[in-house]
């Protein structure tokens, strides 16, 4: 089955995580993504801070769509990166992420998502 | 009920009868058709028939098979309700196995425990109780596709109304298959935690059902759960663990209500209606545990409600040996629950004074917890400050909406 991997992280958590921890934390990561490397699609991508994020919203009663500055969402969380990755099962997917380096971090998370499978319709 | 019809048979003796079946076809419907939701579904439309009829016409020699072909019906009438499958309701009317030549199929339960050794019913109480899903879940789809409750039956237990049980019971199936949970019982490192997540809904039944008159049937169907989950994974000390703590405290189900339905605490029961059966059978299941010699938090629950039962009266209890023993658990699980609990071991070993300390000290988290209340309440009375004792007694009575417990705290108050 094909899942969704969203990292999410708290940029202000972050902010109080030292810089050699950092570049520690880095190497784990590229340790975990080569330990993993036969599950990964060639789907994914690390993404810029939220700072730089566009986001295009309905316009109020079928008006023109708004373009405004920031994510999507205005919650605490952001989404750091994504991966595609192709596993037999939930519980294969939730071993791996468990072992995801940054989950030592406050406020570090994983969503898990399921993508809607079209290669039974007809 | 009428003694000389020998077809009257009482609910909870049909509810019995389908649930040594209903899981077990459940299981092996699954297994041929690969599809969960609808061989729940089929063996739920299946349960609901069986109940209908069985209360008029008494039931069946041969129950397992008539609930499996009955559900094998259902899950063809499914099937063909789906275009696409029609090959498969095809296959599944010719399987020989599920009766498909018209004559009730042979015994579910050996058929469905054939396969692999292992009870068939045991991958799927783990997809059931799988972490991914929200609690309430769990908890109602246990009881529906391993025990073979009907949603309305859930529903009542839980004080829930059906429809929201109902969707409840939607997503949460629905979640098993859009998601990929696994029907497996998982393996090595991962079976601690996994096994942990079965027994606490199993816990959270039978408590469900401890206080409640229509939850009787609920924690009676908790001990059946924990007893089939222990022979399933016989060196589980902790299933072993849960099964002994169930059997304890339903040791003690005559003797916690008076003759007037009161609702009667530990030091004011009777314990000459104890079922001294029952406590004999709890040990046995705690020995049994022990000798693998791997702690855990059930364990220590029942060795807790082991020397209560052991203990030939109120004032005869070993409260140091209980004490030392809620020691243990915090290191396990070191909830504010179980450090409420530990605090009333506390006072009788040290004092209502340092206990009252403890038992302040986790007054933030355990703000709504009656329980919390009703514990200082004690301790303030035998202190004696009356007036504190009131006010916690009266926090407590606002704070729990069980009648027999309400009915309990009122005494307490004073005019």
């Amino acid at each position: 089955m094909k899942y969704v991997l969203m990292y999410t992280n708290r940029p202000d958590l972050d902010a109080a995580v030292p810089q050699e921890r950092r570049q520690e934390a880095y190497q784990a990561i590229y340790g975990w993504f080569e330990k993993h490397g036969a599950v990964f699609t060639d789907s994914g991508a690390e993404l810029q801070p939220p700072e730089t994020a566009t986001s295009v919203k309905a316009g109020a009663n079928g008006g023109e769509p708004v373009v405004v500055d920031g994510p999507f969402s205005e919650a605490k969380e952001n989404i750091g990166g994504f991966s595609v990755i192709d596993v037999p099962d939930l519980d294969a997917a939730i071993a791996m992420v468990k072992e995801w380096p940054s989950l030592n971090f406050p406020g570090v998370a994983i969503e898990i998502r399921p993508i809607v499978d079209h290669s039974g319709d007809m | 009920v009428n003694a000389a019809d020998p077809y009257e048979v009482t609910d909870s003796a049909l509810a019995q009868v389908v649930r040594a079946e209903a899981g077990l076809i459940v299981a092996s419907l699954h297994h041929r058709l690969g599809d969960f939701d609808l061989a729940e579904e089929a063996v739920q439309e299946a349960v609901t028939t069986a109940l209908r009829v069985w209360r008029t016409e008494g039931v069946p020699p041969k129950p397992g098979g008539w609930l499996a072909l009955t559900a094998r019906r259902k899950a063809i009438d499914l099937l063909r309700a789906r275009s696409r499958e029609q090959r498969l309701a095809s296959a599944l009317g010719e399987d020989p196995a599920l009766g498909g030549d018209g004559r009730p199929a042979e015994d579910p339960g050996e058929d469905a425990q054939r396969v692999g050794g292992l009870d068939e019913r045991l991958p799927m109480l783990f997809a059931c109780c799988h972490p991914a899903l929200a609690v309430e879940a769990r908890l109602a789809l246990t009881l529906r596709a391993v025990v073979g409750m009907t949603t309305r039956q859930i529903a009542r237990a839980f004080l829930v109304p059906e429809p929201t049980m109902a969707q409840r019971l939607v997503r949460a199936k629905r979640k098993i298959t859009a998601a990929g949970i696994p029907f497996t019982v998982p393996e090595g490192d991962q079976l601690g935690s996994r096994l942990d997540d079965v027994l606490t809904v199993i816990a959270i039944a039978y408590n469900a059902g401890y206080l409640e008159a229509g939850g009787a049937a609920v924690a009676d169907d908790a001990i059946w759960l924990a007893e089939l989950v222990a022979r399933a994974l016989p060196n589980e000390p902790e299933a072993w663990g849960l099964l002994a703590l169930l059997t304890f405290l339903s040791s003690r189900a005559d003797a916690r209500f008076d003759a007037d339905g009161r609702l009667l605490v530990l030091a004011e029961q009777d314990r000459r209606r104890w079922d001294a059966v029952a406590i004999a059978r709890a040990d046995g299941y705690l020995g049994r545990a022990a000798a693998m010699r791997r702690r855990g938090r059930f364990q220590l629950q029942a060795a807790i409600a082991g020397c209560h039962a052991s203990a030939a009266s109120h004032a005869d209890t070993d409260w140091l040996e209980i004490l030392i023993l809620y020691d243990m658990l915090v290191q396990l699980d070191p909830s504010p629950v179980v450090r409420l609990n530990q605090a009333v071991a506390l006072a009788e070993v040290a004092g209502p004074d340092a206990a009252l300390q403890a038992v302040d000290g986790l007054a933030d988290r355990l703000a709504d917890y009656h329980l919390l209340h009703a514990t200082r309440a004690a301790f303030l009375t035998r202190l004696g400050d009356l007036e504190g004792a009131r006010a916690a007694n009266e926090r407590a009575l606002a704070l729990t909406n069980n009648p027999a417990e309400q009915l309990l705290l009122r005494t307490r108050l004073p005019n």
